[in-house]
């Protein structure tokens, strides 16, 4: 099970990549969307994928799964979230203002 | 007691809860400010002198002994790091009072600046490794918005390749932690470092560790350090200023952390990776600083130059190295401050960036002139200024351990910093004057007392040093000793 969830997050990291270096600014930002499912996936998968209960203490099972890798990604959620967030209005701010939405209009300016 | 080491994170999360209700009254903004900054500061001065006497001190958060619980950690090194940035801080806050538009004061700068030094505080005290990225995040949100602020054209392009950087750096970071709690089961570092000790460094560990190298590269401008001088070009002085002293250093102090304390078995790989990384960023660092006539990109390139110059100390490992290494991280931290401060007001006299279009400073601003001469000297590191003790111990540490060409860069690297300053002072300050003395721009005081206060901070230190080699010397005996660190963390009860 392992082996099939890692090779997921790596199709997911190469499409994350290939997205991630499109001119496109809406594909960028899709890109690290994608990479951060990713990052998820391998934080669950590294934390051991064997078979126990939900873990809640309620619940009178042989074995939990292992909770520590939950709270980890769900700390991470909430970041990646917040910083989607951010990313698209900025995006959105900077197209209105210089008017494209390709990379190549954001070449920085040099000595003003 | 122990409890205050979490207040250089609390107090400033609280002041910027505090400012953002009081977005309109930009007084009391500036007031409350201040006032928290110079309580953190005397915080932060007194945890300093007290681990001097009683060790490392740790904090637990909830009761939960240390491999299972959150903890704060706060050892010489971090705390003198945290009282730097809050000192830095205070006097960019100064330098922003004066120099920043009502419009942006109102735009909740204050709040951000607070939120991003929470962020960095949060990252030099933790103890945890997950709560590190945690403490990045926080910084780094808040830095986001603070490159942004204003929303002219040049900031948001710039802003844009800013984040696209930093959330693929912040994405390999938590791939990092991942791997590393996948192969030891545990996040707590003093935990991480004694589980490394019992295993051996194996290859597996060792390819985690080049992963973290690559992160906190990123994030601290060695080699991969491209998104750098266009990012930081882009920002209001009084910002530039901040970002410039604080956020490349946390990501020194990261990489100092994670190569001292958990991967120090396999020096010949990891640290010979990172001399070779060094040796290329004091080259390219120095090649860029001559290479450009705006102002803001020389000042770019020398933060740079000096972290090349920090890490190489970080690749010796020698503990007078080590020593070095704090001593310039110091030094730097107030004088890349100070860099951007005179640039910013260089730039808003004259109105341009080039430095070949502004000539005959010193005619109509002599105090401004000198000051930069000293930041010059300070930079090049020249005997009674502070760069000069931390470029010593470095040097020696690098010769003493047979890296004859690293301490060749080294060198030559300090040389090229004092041209590509020389060249701007050359060109602006001397020569014939632009600005007749009736249409000359007036000086503010609120922009030249804050680049005062700073230059005092760089000759003290540089006169000081006596003082401050107690605390220099216990951090470095922390960094190089990691039982030291581990033994006040889990009490010789490690399971």
């Amino acid at each position: 099970m392992e082996t099939l969830i890692i090779i997921l997050a790596g199709i997911l990291v190469m499409i994350a990549t290939y997205l991630f270096l499109s001119k496109n600014l809406i594909r960028v930002i899709l890109g690290s969307a994608i990479f951060s499912h990713a990052a998820h996936l391998l934080i669950i998968t590294m934390g051991g994928l064997k078979t126990g209960s939900v873990p809640i203490v309620g619940e009178k099972p042989i074995a939990y799964t292992d909770a520590l890798p939950q709270a980890l990604i769900l700390t991470s959620i909430v970041i990646g979230f917040a910083v989607t967030a951010l990313f698209l209005v900025l995006a959105y701010r900077t197209y209105r203002k210089v008017g494209s939405d390709q990379l190549d209009g954001l070449r920085g300016v040099r000595d003003e | 007691m122990n409890n205050m080491v979490v207040l250089p994170m609390v107090i400033p999360i609280l002041t910027g809860i505090l400012l953002v209700f009081f977005r309109r009254y930009v007084r009391i903004q500036r007031w409350l400010s201040m006032c928290s900054i110079v309580i953190t500061i005397c915080i932060s001065i007194f945890l300093l002198h007290h681990i001097q006497s009683a060790g490392i001190l740790r904090l637990d958060f909830g009761g939960w002994k240390p491999p299972f619980g959150i903890l704060f950690v706060a050892d010489s090194f971090a705390i003198l790091l945290v009282t730097t940035t809050l000192m830095v801080t205070a006097v960019c806050l100064l330098y922003a009072f004066h120099s920043v538009d009502a419009k942006l004061e109102q735009l909740f700068l204050y709040p951000f600046v607070f939120f991003m030094i929470a962020g960095v505080n949060g990252a030099f005290l933790t103890g945890d490794l997950f709560n590190l990225y945690v403490c990045f995040e926080v910084m780094l949100l808040a830095s986001y918005i603070l490159a942004a602020i204003g929303g002219t054209k040049k900031q948001l392009k710039e802003s844009i390749k800013y984040i696209a950087i930093n959330v693929l750096s912040s994405w390999l970071l938590l791939v990092a932690i991942a791997y590393l709690y996948g192969t030891l089961g545990t996040l707590n570092m003093a935990h991480l470092s004694v589980r490394i000790a019992d295993v051996g460094q194996t290859p597996l560990l060792t390819v985690i560790s080049i992963l973290f190298l690559i992160v906190f590269s990123l994030k601290a401008g060695l080699v991969l350090y491209f998104w750098l001088p266009g990012t930081y070009s882009a920002l209001p002085t009084a910002i530039a200023a901040l970002f410039g002293a604080l956020l490349t250093k946390v990501g020194i102090y990261s990489l100092f952390r994670i190569f001292t304390l958990l991967f120090y078995h396999e020096p010949m790989i990891t640290h010979t990776i990172m001399g070779v990384m060094a040796g290329l960023t004091l080259i390219a660092g120095s090649i860029g600083a001559l290479a450009y006539k705006d102002l803001r990109q020389i000042i770019s390139f020398n933060v740079v130059i000096a972290v090349g110059f920090i890490l190489v100390g970080l690749a010796v490992s020698t503990p007078e190295a080590m020593e070095g290494s704090i001593y310039y991280l110091v030094h730097d931290m107030i004088v890349k401050a100070l860099l951007y401060l005179i640039g910013g007001t260089v730039i808003s006299l004259t109105g341009t960036a080039r430095i070949d279009r502004m000539s005959g400073l010193i005619g109509n601003y002599p105090l401004l002139g000198w000051l930069f001469f000293i930041v010059m000297l300070s930079l090049a590191g020249i005997p009674p200024l502070s760069g000069f003790i931390g470029k010593v111990l470095i040097g020696k540490g690098a010769i003493d351990t047979g890296h004859y060409l690293l301490t060749a860069l080294a060198i030559i690297s300090s040389i090229f910093v004092l041209y590509s300053l020389l060249r701007v002072f050359l060109h602006s300050f001397w020569g014939e004057t632009i600005i007749s003395i009736e249409d000359e721009t007036p000086l503010k005081k609120g922009w030249i007392i804050p680049c005062v206060l700073l230059t005092a901070g760089t000759v003290g230190l540089g006169l000081g040093t006596e003082f401050l080699s107690p605390y220099v010397r216990d951090a470095a005996h922390t960094l190089m000793n990691p039982h030291v660190y581990i033994e006040a963390i889990l009490d010789g009860n490690s399971p």
